[in-house]
């Protein structure tokens, strides 16, 4: 995992009910090809993201996230991605003060019928991770259970 | 030595705070004197490592143990009262979530050294260094081996109870000796293990007295930067205030001085990550839905990961920032 050249992203996807989640559904059902890396979640609305999610997916090994809702003003609870919109932002910035680069969570808006939008985003979005390179926040060498086994002397050496 | 049952306070990586509020419950005092025999308490009474660790397993009833875990000393205790203890309490922030020691979990190792030993404030010109280990004639010594991470106590040892807050309230630390000698008096039963004792179960936007409405925030303002009305919640005024995510018990004490919520007593019942739940609750008060005006008003919290993890970093999911795990040598 740790050599970029074998270097597979995960990425944890939270798809909202009405919009991108039925996009994803259509790049499906339109057999378009997009990047294996992205483990979909649905929720009803991208409103109902709690930053917890994300914080959780980023500690336990996801290399990025990507929030997807429906455009601005096409909510199907009238205003929930605004909301999601603004946690985003400011996720990101506290993302950053622990050294997290912002680029590792994403927000994208895709409609049902932006099938070929929804796949060619997360495309790119894997080829922007796999550039970043690997978190490894959980599970990597310097990553807390690595930190829990290890002894004080090795974690200094 | 007296068959009274045994009481134990350590401190770790903590400032002195704790043991304060504990002297500050005042004549109660007498009471942990009458119904405990004070066996170890360093901050109190002299007392050596190795009385503790030839104590009998068990044999400590009580132990109140505050601050986190900075070094192998500190776990090594922790493990000693774990183990001699019936009852181990994370008590104050440090112990519970990382407090303000833990905010060096935001830095490496190398930096923290550094700055301890090499800033202006420093006179250190022949750039002395802490040794783990040193080699004498006669021997090897050695001090406490520094961790690239600030623990919290349920990190390293089981722990039966949490007693949160920056210290905790006096009269909190007070209801919770109480209970205890009362549980020794057979007048009362102990919660279950793993509760949060001496504070609420709600948060302290609950326990406070000011007056709330719809909340729409179009700037984030300091409290020296504005007329604070002694009335309405600080939230709705613009200011940072903790108070949404932060569990009670103080009896919201900083909102009702006209201070923001900073966060002392940790996150409140049901909230997995104290920081991602202030993040929700505060975005979710931005009056506005343009991407550019959003980011004007967030420019108002300068430093989001410091006002949103200041006492929980160490407890938090992601525990520390990317550089605490940098393996640099000091």
């Amino acid at each position: 995992m740790n050599n970029n050249n074998t270097f597979e992203p995960v990425i944890i996807g939270f798809t909202c009910n009405w919009c991108s989640y039925r996009a994803a559904d259509l790049a499906g059902t339109s057999r378009t090809k997009y990047s294996p890396n992205v483990r979909l979640i649905r929720l009803m609305c991208s409103g109902r993201l709690d930053p917890t999610f994300v914080f959780k997916a980023l500690a336990n090994g996801a290399d990025g996230v990507m929030i997807t809702g429906c455009h601005p003003g096409e909510c199907h609870y009238l205003e929930q991605n605004y909301k999601a919109m603004r946690r985003f932002h400011l996720m990101r910035r506290t993302l950053q003060g622990l050294g997290v680069e912002p680029a590792r969570i994403k927000l994208v808006w895709a409609s049902a019928a932006e099938g070929a939008k929804f796949a060619h985003e997360v495309t790119s979005f894997v080829e922007e991770i796999r550039a970043l390179g690997p978190l490894n926040w959980g599970a990597g060498e310097n990553g807390h259970k690595a930190e829990l086994k290890s002894t004080p002397q090795e974690a200094l050496a | 030595m007296s068959d009274k049952p045994k009481f134990a306070m350590y401190w770790a990586a903590s400032c002195g705070g704790c043991e304060i509020a504990v002297l500050n419950i005042h004549e109660k005092i007498l009471d942990v004197d009458a119904n405990f025999d004070v066996v170890f308490w360093p901050v109190a009474m002299d007392a050596k490592y190795k009385d503790v660790e030839a104590m009998e397993d068990g044999s400590i009833l009580l132990t109140l143990f505050n601050g986190g875990i900075r070094n192998s000393e500190n776990e090594h205790i922790a493990k000693v009262l774990r183990k001699k203890s019936k009852l181990l309490v994370a008590f104050g922030s440090c112990a519970c979530e990382g407090c303000i020691p833990g905010l060096a979990n935001l830095s490496s190792t190398k930096e923290i050294f550094d700055t301890a030993y090499e800033t202006v404030s420093t006179d250190n010109p022949n750039h002395i260094r802490p040794q783990f280990e040193y080699k004498m004639p006669e021997g090897e010594i050695t001090i406490p081996k520094y961790y690239p991470v600030l623990k919290t106590l349920d990190q390293v040892v089981d722990v039966d109870y949490y007693m949160p807050g920056c210290p905790p309230e006096s009269h909190q630390i007070a209801a919770v000796i109480d209970l205890v000698i009362q549980v020794l008096q057979g007048k009362a039963e102990l919660p279950p293990k793993g509760s949060y004792i001496g504070v609420g179960n709600s948060t302290v936007c609950d326990e406070c007295n000011r007056t709330r409405n719809v909340k729409t925030v179009k700037s984030f303002e300091r409290i020296w930067g504005i007329e604070i009305d002694p009335q309405l919640c600080l939230l709705e005024q613009g200011i940072p205030c903790n108070g949404p995510a932060t569990r009670s018990g103080c009896n919201a004490r900083c909102p009702s001085a006209g201070a923001q919520c900073i966060g002392c007593y940790g996150p409140a019942e049901g909230v997995v990550d104290y920081g991602a739940r202030l993040v929700s609750a505060f975005a979710s008060v931005i009056d506005s839905n343009d991407p550019d005006e959003i980011d004007r008003i967030l420019d108002g919290i300068p430093d989001p990961t410091g006002q949103f993890y200041r006492f929980n970093l160490a407890g938090s999911l992601l525990r520390a920032g990317k550089a605490a795990w940098d393996k640099e040598k000091v």
